[in-house]
């Protein structure tokens, strides 16, 4: 009889040496994340920071006043040709309308889609059909929503009586389509996570299906939703190319009153600024970027309020 | 009306003990789950007002008939039942409306599950959801009574169900099943994430319950089957077709002192003298 101590071979010292390796370059690959958002964070403040009075980089009472000064310029100027002059007002609100009717129209559709294919749906050949081309389409670049938004709701293939045109509404129907698959994939994973403990517990005292989604189901999936959802409008707000594709101008005076009305978005005018061979509006851009980042970093905290605020039993 | 059913005649396993009044009945039910059989030929009639305990090795589909009862299985993928099931009279085993069955035949899982909400919701739900017209809070109060659990927690109704032990979380479910007052309570393995004196407390609760209820138990504990119930039903697996695979069957249905001091059945005797199994 051979021994535990020949058929084993613990090997040890290798063993402790491999876990501290795979965690060293784990952290190395978080610090080449964490560096290169550093570096670029850096170098848009330093290109807003480009113009006059040139204070010196650790001075930071004065350059976070220049910063806030310059901010609230570009908040509220308009178009302009004089970079001194230029500003966001009207991308900012076309940016904001974007955001808030993508979010009427495409989150129900969205989540709709998500519970129903997650909970009526029945499984089958059909329903993996549809889920297959719907994860697909999230991987569909944005370009080409942009190209489908132009056909469907700019010219609706050339029906005058339906055709939107270069409006507010056909940015926002095209927004919502992109976000679309990123809402409906969320929502059904989060609906999966959901314990089937939980859902038999509901039916076992005799709810119908609805009662059990609405009062189990989508409470415990909700920050699960509400993550794609955030994530889904993420993207749109800072989705160009479609908008460029679906009209939205790049240079206009009056910010849009209506879902009717003529519009631009941030980001749209961003890219305008950008191509200036005017050196004095790259920091105009640079600003612009700050602003959205702002946007985007409010939308996340607050998308983890709310979410905290619905895991709380009650 | 409920009457009393002889299905004996086709099926000697399942001679009824007494003829008492029959609630719930299966006549020759199976149960396949895609291709394979899980249940053959189940007959068996269990009386009002009395626990009836499900015994036998892993696999051989206790949990998979007690399912049958509340149509529970109805939600597994690819589970399909044959013959009849009739509970009050009723054949439940077609085209019925399972909400409504499941009111009136509850359900207790292995695992305690209370929902993420607070005690008194989670007692609350289910009768909220079922229309009830009473004072709630009267409810609340003589479901947790009966569950033998109001003393330790009605000074936090308002605190989530899950911070509870495993054990209250248990009569937590029981409550939450009584609330919407069913008359068969199903209960599967509900002891076996229990240490003994939560254990017994539940015993001593379903002992309790029997007056008003009538409770059928599965059970892996030949002691609890012996301690709790009136009748046992041994559930066994047959000998393998050529493809290997074994099929449940009802082995014995007798009371539970006749089962368990004089078996009839070889494979009964060998299964609670731990022989199989
Ligand atoms: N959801 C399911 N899908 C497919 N087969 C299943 C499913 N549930 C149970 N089975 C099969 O049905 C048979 C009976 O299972 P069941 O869970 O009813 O046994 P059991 O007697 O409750 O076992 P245990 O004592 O281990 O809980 C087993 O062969 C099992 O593999
Ligand atoms: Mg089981």
């Amino acid at each position: 009889m051979t021994s535990a101590e020949s058929r084993f071979h613990p090997d040890r010292a290798a063993r402790r040496l491999v876990g501290p390796i795979f965690g060293a370059a784990c952290l190395a690959a978080t610090c080449t994340g964490v560096l290169a958002l550093v570096i670029l964070l850096g170098a848009i403040v330093a290109a807003a920071l480009q113009g006059p009075p040139h204070n010196p980089w650790y001075a930071l009472g004065p350059n976070l006043r220049e910063l806030a000064g310059l901010v609230q310029k570009l908040a509220l100027g308009v178009q302009s040709s004089n970079p001194a002059r230029a500003g966001y007002r009207v991308g900012l609100a076309g940016s904001l309308w974007l955001l808030g009717l993508v979010a009427v129209v495409g989150i129900p559709i969205g989540v709709g889609a998500g519970v129903f294919l997650e909970e009526y749906a029945p499984p089958g050949r059909l329903r993996r059909i549809v889920q297959t081309n719907i994860a697909n389409l999230a991987g569909v670049p944005s370009i080409v929503y942009g190209i489908l938004g132009l056909a469907l709701f700019v010219r609706a293939f050339g029906v005058k009586a339906v055709a939107l045109g270069p409006t507010l509404l056909a940015g926002v129907l095209t927004l919502s389509l992109l976000i679309l698959p990123i809402v409906v994939i969320t929502t059904q994973e989060a609906l999966r996570a959901v314990p089937r403990s939980l859902r038999q517990a509901a039916l076992a005292l005799g709810a119908t299906r609805w009662q059990m989604i609405r009062d189990h189901v989508l409470p415990s999936a909700l920050p699960g939703i509400m993550t794609g959802t955030i994530l889904g409008l993420s993207r749109a707000i800072g989705e160009t190319a479609p908008l460029l594709m679906v009209g939205a101008a790049g240079s206009l005076l009056q910010a849009p009153k209506g879902p009717l009305d003529r519009y631009s978005a941030l980001p749209v005018e961003i890219y305008n600024y950008a191509k200036e061979p005017d050196t004095r509006f790259q920091m105009v851009a640079a600003g612009g970027i700050l602003i959205l980042v702002a946007l985007l970093l409010t939308m996340n905290a607050a998308a983890i309020v709310i979410r905290n605020r619905f895991r709380r039993y009650d | 009306m409920s009457t009393p059913v002889d299905p004996g005649q086709r099926h000697p396993a399942a001679q009824p003990p007494e003829l008492d009044p029959v609630v719930l009945s299966a006549l020759g039910l199976s149960v396949w789950y895609g291709q394979t059989q899980a249940l053959r030929d189940i007959t068996i009639a269990i009386p009002r007002n009395k626990i009836t305990a499900l015994i036998g090795p892993s696999g051989c589909g206790k949990s998979t008939l007690l399912r049958c009862f509340n149509r529970m299985n109805d939600l597994i993928q690819g589970a399909r039942m044959g013959g009849e099931i009739r509970f009050d009279g009723d054949v439940i085993s077609g085209d019925i409306d399972a909400v409504v069955l499941r009111r009136r035949i509850g359900m207790v899982f292995q695992k305690p599950n209370p929902f993420p909400k607070n005690i008194y919701n989670n007692v609350a739900w289910g009768a909220r959801i079922n229309g009830y017209r009473g004072d709630m809070d009267e409810l609340v109060e003589r479901s947790l009574r009966r569950a033998a659990l109001w003393d330790e927690v009605k000074n936090k109704l308002h605190r989530p169900g899950l911070d509870l032990s495993g054990g209250q979380q248990q009569r937590l479910c029981i409550a939450r099943t009584l609330a919407v007052e069913p008359e068969v309570i199903l209960m599967d393995e509900p002891c076996s994430a229990l240490d003994p004196i939560s254990t017994a407390r539940v015993e001593d609760l379903m002992d309790d319950l029997k007056n008003d209820y009538t409770i059928v138990i599965v059970t892996h504990n030949m002691q609890q089957a012996r301690r709790v119930s009136d009748l046992t039903a041994c559930l066994m697996l047959d000998d393998a077709g050529q493809d290997g695979h074994r099929t449940g069957i009802l082995a014995e249905f007798s009371p539970t002192d006749i089962l368990f001091t004089n078996p009839k059945d070889p494979r009964t005797e060998a299964y609670i003298t731990g022989r199989i199994g």
